[in-house]
């Protein structure tokens, strides 16, 4: 059925009128660009203005903030992946008792769904890349760091490199030629959940994160 | 689809709801501004909107090339792609995956195409149950309505209805009209459906050729846990959403988001290329895209009509259209109400069936100046006006001819004897001027509201010659 | 949208054309227009061949019988000289409409020739006139409708305001929504009586909450729809064509 379908939705659409005009006119886009200072501004601002924390830290002391932060929000147990870009650092940093316990199940995620959906407090991803214009975090999910975990716990936290902080999404694509080589799955994060379907109100955290907190690295 | 005599009695079921009123307008007003408020410079936007307008008539000039690339590279991203002419054929492919995975329950994110192919319905007759998510969708599907908004679907309800809506279907959670509280109760509702679905659902926002990537924009997490979550994710779109390249989502989502609600961007955009790979430890173990034609390929035919296809879906048009702010759309009676669903609806059920919906519009063009791809939907109103009434069957446009009846087409024969003679028009002038005491004018639905317009006692012809304004 | 328009420079003759609206219901507002013109050393002519520019057949879908009316109207403009229409609908008809009827006809370069030539009233005063206008009446309150097509169309909602902002002792109120369509839509409001009613009763309000003494509107479409309803309500306000209230406070200088 579905070939047959095929095509026969592919001969109509060859079977249009000849001349169809696109607008040709070349257009310039203005796209912002800001020194670093203000494009961590213009970052945070942005991320701000929908709820989401950002710290801005000493790379060295990032680890410093997560635990004062984790400590604060009095999370019982946190996501990190054992094998990931921040295992080394949050491993040397932990060992406080009064820390929340670090967690990591590098099962496949259908194993252990009921923790993950039920008894997850926090989890901490790293981000590939992030976005001054929007403020928006790159992530691209992987085999340590899968896409649940910056999506099911309740408080999701972030470690950015101030050195990826790209101008605006397009930067990003072209610099980094995405076109070549797309993950399963790429995902901008631009702040906790929210919603405003009933009566136009924002809520915060409908299905995903309530919470979104941002620690960038970047030296002063 | 509804009749003409249908559309007639929503629209005064409609007007006659102060509550309808009064929320249209603060929800209309509210987008309004913050779309207003993103775009500060003028300049930068019409940049911005010829750049979105090229882009998809771009797509469109390749479509039957770009859905072939998309195809191939979906294929080799893992994901199966299939073909649907029809909603039947796109139903029962749907159907048939949940079949093959024994699958009981489909839980879905936001999708106009879903609801293009009445999904939920078709499924549930099969004794497959569908869960809307998104909490707008889940609010209607338990109120039994269908969306009146195609960004925010429950734009027509309170808080207060949805209170009572809450509290009818679960009488467990203690009543509340608080925002938050409501939210949170609908969390803890669905987040155990996403636990236990077999099978995750989602529209498209845009497909990429390119790279096989299917674009999908959201604020709430359940576009992400619809394709995260269950073992099988299935897309739905329409054959239009393709794009060429990667490098034309930026500027389309930046158009999108601003233009819908006035966001700089969504909580989360997903670019979603394949299932699960060897070694990741989640999402969906099959991806599944159907294509959607159901019309589409005939609206492509025609070079004019076919800037229909250009539509990204940001609800502007229907934010910004004074008809649509005091009617709402389930008036309408079509999936995607407003200017947009006024020009795309008929061409897709015929203008036998919606010929009344294009005549329905001042042609104000406010939809038309708020377009992020500039779709110039006026003119595209008056192409379906002339394709209602023409006699001489020359064309693809479905229904075509159907709305021509003796009377009018008389009248405006008369019409043009009368104006394409200037004797004869002036005659007229000097006996309506005659007459002007006894006349009756404006007659009918116009006076019911207004006091009737006087024909003066001189016309300007005569006023011209009098006052020495020379004739050449 | 408005593309950047170049006016020429300031000529000795210019076309004028009525509507038939202005014609038959608003004579004076049309004669105001050409009055005005007159007054600035500009010799005006009209046709008496004019007739209607077509748009009514045109938006109702009866494309071949608006054609017919249109190309009478060509006939009687033939000279080069501006065409100058005393409403935002039938300009932006005349200007951006007949290329789209005529599209890949034998004559289109011809209309589009004669498009070019065709000026809205009030970009006209402003833009080739250069006109300067000196107030005479009593302070007044005015609220203004732009009609959709003035704004949209022809880009002139700007030029309607500047004349008025020339006026010393008017006061120009700003009325909610003023960008929104007033329910007019020509046969719309015939068709879809009760959305056109709730559009123009919406209209009134916020032009009655302004305080305003006095409606002016470029476009006599709208002034009969919004004007009609403002007397059905007996409302305190009256209402004019921009040509007429302009002419009527700065004629008395032509002593
Ligand atoms: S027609 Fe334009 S404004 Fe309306 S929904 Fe589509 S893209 Fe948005």
């Amino acid at each position: 059925m579905t070939d047959k379908a095929r095509d026969a939705i592919l001969q109509r659409l060859r079977n249009r009128q000849p001349g169809f005009d696109t607008p040709s006119q070349r257009v310039a886009i203005e796209t912002p660009s800001w020194p670093m200072e203000a494009r961590i501004a213009q970052f945070k601002s942005m991320l701000e203005s929908v709820r989401a924390e950002v710290h801005v830290v000493e790379p060295e002391n990032w680890t410093d903030c997560l635990k004062t932060l984790v400590a604060e929000k009095q999370i019982n147990n946190l996501l990190y992946a054992k094998q990931g870009p921040l295992a080394e650092a949050i491993e040397a940093a932990w060992g406080d008792t009064l820390l929340p316990e670090l967690v990591c199940d590098e099962r496949p995620v259908d194993e252990w769904k009921e923790e993950i959906f039920f008894q997850t407090d926090a989890a901490v991803t790293s981000a590939r890349a992030a976005i001054a214009e929007t403020g928006s975090l790159v992530l691209w999910p992987d085999a340590f760091e899968p896409r649940t975990w910056s999506l099911v716990p309740p408080v999701h936290f972030v470690i950015v490199d101030g050195e990826k902080l790209y101008n605006t999404f397009a930067e990003v694509v072209e610099a980094e030629q995405w076109a070549r080589q797309m993950p399963t799955n790429a995902l901008l994060v631009s702040g906790p959940s929210k919603s405003a379907d009933i009566q136009q109100t924002l809520a915060y955290g409908v299905h995903g994160p309530t919470e979104l907190i941002v620690i960038l690295k970047a030296s002063s | 689809m509804q009749q003409r005599v249908d559309f007639h009695s929503r629209i005064e079921q409609a007007l006659g709801n102060p509550q309808l009123k009064a929320s249209l307008r603060s929800a209309m007003d509210g987008l309004m501004a913050n779309r207003k408020a993103c775009f500060p410079d003028a300049d930068a936007l019409e940049a911005l909107r010829l750049r979105g307008a090229q882009i998809r008539a771009n797509a469109l000039s390749k479509l039957p090339q770009l859905l072939l690339q998309l195809e191939q590279r979906c294929t080799q991203n893992g994901i199966r792609v299939h073909w649907a002419e029809s909603v039947d054929e796109a139903n029962g492919i749907v159907l048939g995956i949940m079949r093959e995975h024994q699958a009981e329950l489909l839980i879905k994110g936001k999708s106009m195409v879903s609801e293009e192919m009445d999904l939920n319905r078709f499924l549930e007759a099969q004794g497959i149950e569908c869960l809307e998510s998104d909490l707008g969708e889940y609010i209607l599907q338990l109120a039994g309505e269908p969306p009146s908004h195609i960004v925010a679907p429950a734009i027509h309800k309170t808080r207060q209805d949805i209170a009572r809506l809450f509290k009818e279907k679960f009488p467990d959670i203690p009543y509340s009209d608080d925002v938050d509280t409501l939210t949170r109760n609908a969390r803890g509702i669905l987040r155990k459906k996403f636990y236990a679905a077999s099978a995750g659902l989602s529209g498209v926002n845009f497909a990429v050729a390119e790279s096989g990537t299917l674009c999908l924009v959201e604020n709430e997490g359940n576009g992400r846990m619809c394709t995260t979550v269950p073992p099988v994710h299935i897309a739905v779109t329409g054959i239009e959403k393709v794009v060429e390249k990667l490098a034309h989502v930026p500027p389309l989502l930046k158009l999108l988001t601003r233009s819908a609600t006035g966001q700089h961007i969504t909580t989360y955009f997903n670019m979603i290329s394949g299932p699960r790979r060897t070694g990741e430890k989640d999402g969906p173990k099959e991806v599944h895209l159907v294509l959607l034609d159901n019309g589409r390929s005939r609206i492509y035919e025609d070079n004019e009509l076919v800037n229909t296809l250009r539509c990204i879906r940001c609800g502007a048009c229907m934010n910004h259209c004074p008809i649509y702010t005091r009617i709402g759309g389930h008036a309408y009676g079509t999936t995607i109400p407003g200017p947009i669903g006024s020009i795309l609806e008929p061409q897709k059920a015929g203008l036998d069936n919606l010929g009344e919906l294009p005549v329905a519009s001042t042609l104000c063009g406010a939809c038309a100046e708020v377009c992020p791809v500039r779709i110039p939907i006026p003119t595209l109103l008056n192409r379906l006006r002339y394709e209602r009434i023409r006699s001489d069957h020359d064309g693809a446009t479905h229904g075509q001819g159907s709305g021509r009846t003796r009377k009018e087409a008389a009248i405006w024969k008369a019409w043009s004897w009368l104006h394409r003679s200037p004797v004869r028009y002036r005659l007229a002038l000097t006996l309506a001027t005659r007459l002007r005491k006894i006349l009756p004018l404006g007659l009918g639905p116009w006076t019911r509201v207004r006091k009737p317009p006087r024909i003066a006692a001189k016309n300007l012809h005569r006023r011209a010659r009098e006052e020495g304004f020379n004739d050449r | 949208m408005a593309e950047q328009k170049r006016y020429p420079a300031k000529p000795k003759k210019a076309y004028f054309f009525a509507t038939c609206l202005v014609d038959l219901l608003y004579p004076e507002a049309g004669l105001a227009g050409m009055q005005l013109i007159r007054r600035e050393g500009v010799e005006v002519i009209f046709p008496q061949d004019q007739t209607c520019c077509g748009q009514p057949a045109w938006n109702s879908g009866y494309r071949d019988e608006a054609r017919e009316v249109a190309l009478r109207q060509l006939a009687c403009f033939t000279d080069n000289y501006p065409i100058v229409v005393p409403s935002g609908s039938c300009a932006g008809m005349m200007r951006h409409h007949y290329p789209e009827m005529f599209r890949e006809r034998a004559d289109q370069a011809s209309i589009e020739a004669f498009s070019s030539r065709v000026y809205e009233l009030t970009e006209f005063l402003v833009h080739v006139l250069k006109i300067e206008l000196k107030d005479l009446g009593k302070p007044i309150k005015v609220a203004l409708h732009t009609s959709c097509s003035a704004r949209r169309e022809m880009g002139v909602a700007d030029e309607h305001e500047a004349l008025l902002k020339q006026l010393s002792k008017v006061e120009l109120m700003t009325q909610a929504r003023k960008e929104e369509c007033c329910g007019f839509g020509g046969t719309f409001a015939v068709k879809q009586p009760a959305i056109s009613a709730e559009m123009v009763s919406d209209k009134a309000n916020a032009i009655a909450d302004t305080g305003a003494d006095l409606l002016v509107s470029g476009d006599c479409g709208c002034l009969m729809n919004i004007g009609g309803h403002l007397d059905y309500r007996d409302a305190a306000i009256e209402h004019r064509h921009i040509a007429s209230f302009i002419w009527e406070r700065t004629h008395a200088t032509e002593g």
